[in-house]
């Protein structure tokens, strides 16, 4: 009885700490394979194309996909509470069209990103609320919305319109130099700066720990007293956030705006978020992870730029069985956990 | 009167018929039938012979969505099947004749086939949830239908083939009874045997059917199959009829519009119950809608906050939580409270 019982407790501290060791790294895994599998692709495309190797094709893979990152960032919330959001194309596209319109009309540029901010977030705060208050699956509702933004792009014009502000001019060109070879874009800055706020809130606020507590158990996240309703509304407030903010970047870099812009965006957001590790499920996965994920998603472009005889087509192929590895690799650490 | 409002059925019946006397009251020759050159001419033989496609995809994703799944990569299957079918026809030595059109159907649906038995692997074999599983296929079938066509679109000239998705048999456009034919063997394979109630076991507890012997895997075999089946006609009537296949464009949000189709007919997407009938109900719904749009004079541009609008509405309706809402707003009439304590 006593030796046993003298024996007994360390044995269990031990097999715990090494199960949680286990639990942790494959909680990482998905992430650190998304990132392994990157920096693969780089060191190939070095070997094949030895102009690969400088720092601006690394860092065009930001400049090209700022906006991706942005909505993946929001997407990243949204998946991380087990729901989805099919929108945020949509309110990219709805925000650029704003944004064109209202300085066409002469708006201070400063008054037409507020105004875009807002009515980004103030959709995703609506879809938010009838998925919470109606409990409609957030599939359905954020169609409509995706309906809904298309639909008012459409109202707005169907003509591309131009935008000539000098401010989002200024932005569009201005280059950041790192050093003598390197530079950056502005709206690589403030990607960044999401990026950073949204691993600051994921991570080290009590907001952030409800999402991931959501994403684990709702009833449980629920049980334990934590603001479940109001965070699941504010994770698509977060969203249609991101998502404005990437339609003001996406004017940046394209000076204009179009109705039937940043199609199937939404697509590419949810792809990326998956490839960087973050479970379908829930509960599971990082920002930054979703980072490495729209590197992986531009470096195939870039590989296929590089290569010439590829098709665009390939892309999307490429995309596709890119997702189906890492879904399948998910499952396997799923399994292997639970 | 309130046995047939509680009837499922009933608000998407109600919400079609209103539609139309909308339209019958802005435009007096709306429902009328008219005979030329021996076929049926009319706004409802449009929305028919334009809803066909989504019609046909609804079926496949009603029976998909009862095994609590879903199918988003039906728009890539369709865009598949045509491309596969014109790129066939145009390499063919012979692109004028009825025996390359039949290869070319029978190419587009073994092909539709093939991409249902992927997608059911995925789902039943690996287990991957279906919404994922299916968004591989929406990802990369594009690419796939692009790279059969070459990025390009590929135009054929083949009456057997055009006749598909334009042509007239027994004074109705084919297409139309096409999906009839396809709409009746669902209803007869799915409810004349136990196939549809095992789909039902499925969606609505997968352990416990399983438990009780059911080949559950089997099961979401068969729907995934069936669906991107009906993918891959509604993809040779695209193409058919327009004679040209388009890997960009065809089928494109055709998987919105069939969810959406089979969530007014009354399916819940948590799985479970189904209507076939509901579903057709429902995509007449949106393709009428889309009609009266232009009926009423809208500009087409808003045809897609309208249809956000209808969306809303509907689904608002059949959730649970807003009709006790809406009880509630209401006075509680002493019969109802006399019922309560009967009960």
């Amino acid at each position: 009885m006593s030796p046993l019982s003298t024996v007994a407790p360390p044995t269990v501290k031990k097999t715990s700490s090494v199960g949680s060791r286990i639990r942790g790294g494959a909680r990482y895994a998905p992430t650190l394979a998304t990132l392994v599998l990157f920096i693969l692709m780089f060191v190939v495309g070095a070997g094949m194309y030895p102009s690969f190797l400088s720092g601006q094709v690394l860092l065009n893979l930001f400049i090209d996909n700022t906006f991706l990152i942005v909505l993946a960032v929001g997407m990243t919330f949204v998946i991380l509470t087990g729901g989805i959001d099919l929108s945020v194309g949509a309110v990219v596209a709805l925000s650029m069209m704003v944004t064109a319109t209202m300085l066409q009309n002469g708006w201070n540029p400063a008054i037409v990103i507020l105004a875009v901010l807002v009515i980004g977030g103030g959709l995703g705060l609506l879809m938010g609320m009838v998925i919470q208050y109606f409990d409609i699956q957030p599939f359905i509702v954020t169609l409509a919305g995706m309906f809904l933004a298309r639909g008012l792009c459409y109202v707005i014009s169907l003509e591309s319109i131009p935008v000539t502000d000098p401010f989002f001019t200024e932005m569009a060109q201005a280059r950041i130099p790192l050093s003598e070879e390197l530079f950056i874009s502005p709206g690589v800055l403030i990607a960044l700066v999401v990026v950073g706020l949204a691993f600051f809130i994921l991570h080290h606020t009590r907001f952030g720990r409800t999402v991931y507590a959501i994403g684990g158990n709702e009833n449980s996240a629920m049980l334990m007293g934590l603001a479940v309703k109001s965070t699941k509304i504010l994770v698509y407030c977060v969203s249609g956030l991101c998502s404005a903010v990437a339609g003001i970047l996406f004017s940046f870099y394209s000076l204009s705006g179009y109705s039937l812009a940043a199609q199937g965006m939404e697509l590419d957001a949810i792809a990326a978020v998956v490839i960087g590790g973050t479970l379908l499920t829930g509960g599971v996965g990082y920002v930054l992870g979703s980072v490495v994920g729209v590197l992986v998603l531009g470096i195939v472009q870039t590989f296929i730029a590089y290569d010439g005889t590829l098709s665009s087509w390939w892309t999307k192929i490429v995309i596709g069985g890119l997702l189906l590895v890492f879904i399948l690799l998910q499952r396997l650490f799923t399994r292997r956990t639970a | 009167m309130k046995s047939i409002l509680k009837n499922r059925l009933a608000w998407p019946v109600i919400a079609l018929v209103a539609l139309l006397a909308v339209n019958q009251i802005f435009r007096a020759d709306f429902l009328s039938l008219r005979m030329q050159d021996g076929h049926l001419y009319g706004s409802l033989i449009d929305i028919m012979r334009n809803g066909a496609p989504t019609i046909l995809i609804a079926l496949g994703m009603t029976l998909v969505i009862a095994s609590r799944g879903i199918d988003l990569s039906v728009g890539a299957v369709v865009a598949i099947a045509g491309a596969a079918s014109c790129a066939y026809i145009a390499a063919s030595p012979e692109p004028a004749s009825p025996v390359t059109a039949a290869m070319a159907v029978l190419i587009a649906v073994v092909a539709g086939l093939v991409l249902g038995v992927w997608n059911g692997f995925l789902v039943s074999t690996i287990g991957i949830q279906p919404i994922i599983a299916t968004l591989v296929l929406m990802t990369a079938g594009r690419g796939i239908a692009q790279l059969i066509t070459d990025g390009q679109i590929v135009s054929v000239t083949n009456d057997s083939y055009k006749a598909i998705g334009a042509g007239y048999l027994f004074t109705l456009p084919i297409s139309i009874l096409i999906t009839a034919v396809v709409f009746i063997l669902a209803s007869v394979l799915t409810r004349r045997t136990a196939l549809g109630t095992l789909i039902e076991a499925v969606g609505i507890n997968p352990v416990a059917s399983r438990l009780a012997g059911l080949r559950a895997r089997n099961i979401i075999w068969i729907v995934y199959i069936f669906s991107a089946f009906c993918a891959a006609i509604a993809g040779l009537m695209i193409s058919s009829n327009v004679t040209a296949a388009d890997a960009n464009n065809a089928g494109l949000y055709i998987e919105m519009d069939a969810i959406l189709a089979v969530v007014i007919g009354g399916t819940s997407l948590a799985g479970g119950r189904y209507s076939l009938v509901g579903t057709v109900v429902g995509a007449f719904i949106i393709q009428t809608l889309t009609t009266t749009v232009y009926t009423l004079g809208i500009p087409p541009e808003v045809t897609l906050v309208f249809k956000a609008l209808v969306v809303l509405t509907v689904c608002l309706l059949q959730a649970p939580k807003a009709r006790n809402l809406l009880r509630n707003l209401r006075p509680a009439s002493p019969l109802r409270t006399k019922e309560k304590v009967a009960v």
